[in-house]
């Protein structure tokens, strides 16, 4: 009899458990390619942040993949309960089929991007064509590296801040169409995305100066070794937001609502920012801003609706079939 | 001969109308309906779903997303580079069955094995790994191009992936057919004089002329719609290296689901057009070799 309650207890003591390890909460958060390595950082700092205030065990899944990708899967049907971009234009595609709240822009601080990162140029170590400014990627004798923005937001980016900064040394939008198909003209290989280009510029050797996101900078030290790359601040460059949204459509299914905002609000704390910072991705904490000034040297940033209305507006004029893109390679 | 079995036969001696269409083997209704649903389940109600979406734009804006300058650009490239690796590989195939089928040599089993090894790999590692080839500082592509010969990065670099993924398809459809090839007749053939060329081109072509065009259709087909392995190798620059599964990602990335479901929907068109080609090509080509497939 004893040894029967003592086999009633531990299966009981297994059922508790496992039905315990049922009750923890989790939250899948659909991000970018090169989040990566952020978000796991991220992640671990949160679910600590959430035991402590909260008391309850949650688990936090990630998905990354190219940023519009995710959005695509998303929208089809991926059970994300967040999702953190890299451009606004992928979270507004939700909005507009209703899986995000119109208004996702205004639920959190900072039109919803707790971050934001820019476009610098990498050139090889020791900088040996002395490439300074985006005056220099038109030079016949400078090879540029930069992602297709028809595939990727990375080119996007890239494409829009050459175009400002045409804009704001004060040039009109025609020098501006010419100035950004020059250096268009200069591009060997275009590549599919992110990564893709950092590979064709370090592991194949081709082009001398890569355009691309700032927090790669720290990416290409990790994997390819401190010093074999330069990073090159331009006088001028674009402010890429990383916006974030709660998927109405899952929190409304699987309850996860409030985890999903504490997840999101986290982001704009004072770890959360830092850890940011330490992946090379800007924080929008002033405070921590200027604590990592060495890594986020100050230069003169324009937001895209300064020229552009908004990404949306943008992808519309110079990046759909028959836009401005397109004519720098239908038009010989 | 499965075709004779399961053929209606109407038996001529004299059994009544009714036990005339009963099939020799039990269960066809069942197989028949099995395989229609499989198939609708698996080919057809998917590419119903692309021809669905197509059909929400106009026919302007369906002209507009699969005629613009630059589509037909990778269509050309894409159908065009498909056609020339499809074609080395039939040369290079038919010699690889050759030595396979009618030499043994040591270490012939490896050989064998590594024939298939293109249809295991991921594309995308095949598209890497070629890429670190020949690249102007890969393996080889470092002593290519001071002698002015870049494979990687243009359309060269897309033949060579495709002639890569599309390897398997010849050498293991004309295998078969070479080893039940019945060697009495080229036997027959040396011994009534004929010279080695003469065998191979009246006796030995002739049997293996179909197996030949279904392995070209297979690795050209295989070859228009891969992706993987391109993309890291083509430089992917529009109007020049630019494929169409890349136009159509392309579009994805602006989230113009429609645009690339149209031209989805072309290239479905016109493979279609082409396998059914190529099937004509073999029925004409087994009727003139006496029925024997």
């Amino acid at each position: 009899m004893k040894f029967m309650q003592k086999v009633a207890l531990a299966i009981a003591g297994i059922a508790l458990t496992a039905t315990q390890f049922a009750a923890a909460q989790t939250l899948l958060n659909a991000s970018y390619d090169v989040s990566r390595e952020f978000y796991k950082d991220y992640n671990a700092a949160f679910v600590a942040h959430y035991k402590k205030t909260t008391g309850k065990d949650v688990k936090v899944d990630q998905s990354h993949g190219g940023s519009s990708a995710q959005a695509r899967a998303v929208n089809d049907g991926l059970n994300a309960d967040v999702v953190t971009m890299n451009t606004t234009t992928d979270v507004e595609f939700l909005a507009k089929s209703g899986i995000v709240a119109a208004d996702w822009a205004k639920r959190f601080p900072n039109n919803a991007s707790p971050t934001t990162s820019t476009m610098l140029f990498l050139v090889r170590n020791g900088n040996p064509k002395g490439i300074k400014d985006w005056n220099d990627l038109i030079r016949p004798d400078v090879k540029v590296i930069v992602v297709n923005p028809k595939t990727g937001g990375n080119g996007r980016m890239a494409y829009l801040a050459a175009w400002g900064y045409v804009r704001k040394t004060g040039g009109t939008d025609a020098q501006a169409a010419e100035f950004v198909s020059k250096l268009f003209k200069n591009v060997p290989v275009l590549a599919k995305g992110g990564r893709d280009a950092t590979t064709i510029f370090l592991q194949r050797n081709i082009g001398d100066v890569l355009i691309t996101f700032e927090s790669e900078v720290v990416s290409v030290d990790r994997e390819f070794g401190a010093g074999k790359v330069d990073a090159i601040h331009p006088s001028v460059s674009i402010i890429a937001e990383n916006p974030v949204a709660v998927v109405e459509r899952t929190v409304a299914k699987k309850g996860t609502g409030d985890l999903a905002k504490a997840y999101l609000n986290y982001l704009y704390s004072d770890e959360a920012q830092e850890i940011a910072a330490k992946h090379g991705i800007r924080p929008s904490n002033q405070k921590v801003l200027t604590k990592y000034a060495s890594t986020f040297k100050p230069l003169q940033l324009f937001p895209v609706s300064e020229y552009f209305g908004s990404l949306s507006e943008a992808q519309k004029v110079h990046f759909n079939d028959g836009g401005q893109f397109d004519k720098i390679y239908t038009v010989k | 001969m499965t075709s004779a079995i399961l053929s209606t036969s109407p038996l001529a001696g004299g059994l009544p109308a009714k036990r005339a269409t009963r099939r020799v083997l039990p269960g066809f209704k069942l197989t028949l309906g099995y395989t229609l649903f499989y198939l609708s389940l698996i080919v057809l109600i998917p590419l119903s779903a692309l021809l669905f979406k197509t059909f929400t734009l106009t026919w302007v804006e369906f002209w507009a997303a699969v005629a613009s300058p630059r589509v037909l650009a990778s269509y050309r490239l894409t159908f065009g580079a498909s056609f020339v690796a499809a074609l080395v590989n039939v040369f290079f195939g038919l010699l690889l069955a050759w030595v396979l089928v009618r030499y043994s040599f040591p270490g012939k089993k490896i050989i064998d094995a590594l024939v298939d090894l293109p249809f295991a790999l991921p594309t995308a590692v095949a598209g890497i790994s070629l890429t670190a080839l020949l690249a102007g500082n890969g393996w080889i592509g470092q002593y290519l191009e001071p002698l002015g010969i870049q494979l990687a990065f243009n359309r060269n670099g897309i033949v060579i992936a495709l002639i890569f993924i599309g390897l398997p398809f010849v050498v293991r459809t004309v295998q078969p057919v070479l080893e039940d090839a019945e060697k009495e007749l080229e036997e027959a053939a040396t011994c009534l004089g004929a010279s080695r060329w003469q065998t191979f081109r009246y006796v030995i072509f002739p049997t293996i002329a179909p197996a030949l065009l279904t392995g070209f259709a297979m690795a050209f087909a295989r070859a228009i719609g891969e992706y993987g392995s391109v993309i890291f190798i083509a430089g992917n620059m529009p109007m020049i290296s630019e494929i169409t599964p890349l136009i159509i990602i392309g579009k994805l990335e602006q989230y113009d689901y429609a645009g690339a479901t149209a031209v989805a929907t072309v290239m479905l068109g016109i493979s279609f057009v082409m396998l059914l080609v190529i099937n004509g090509l073999q029925a004409w080509q087994r009727r003139r070799s006496g029925g024997k497939s």
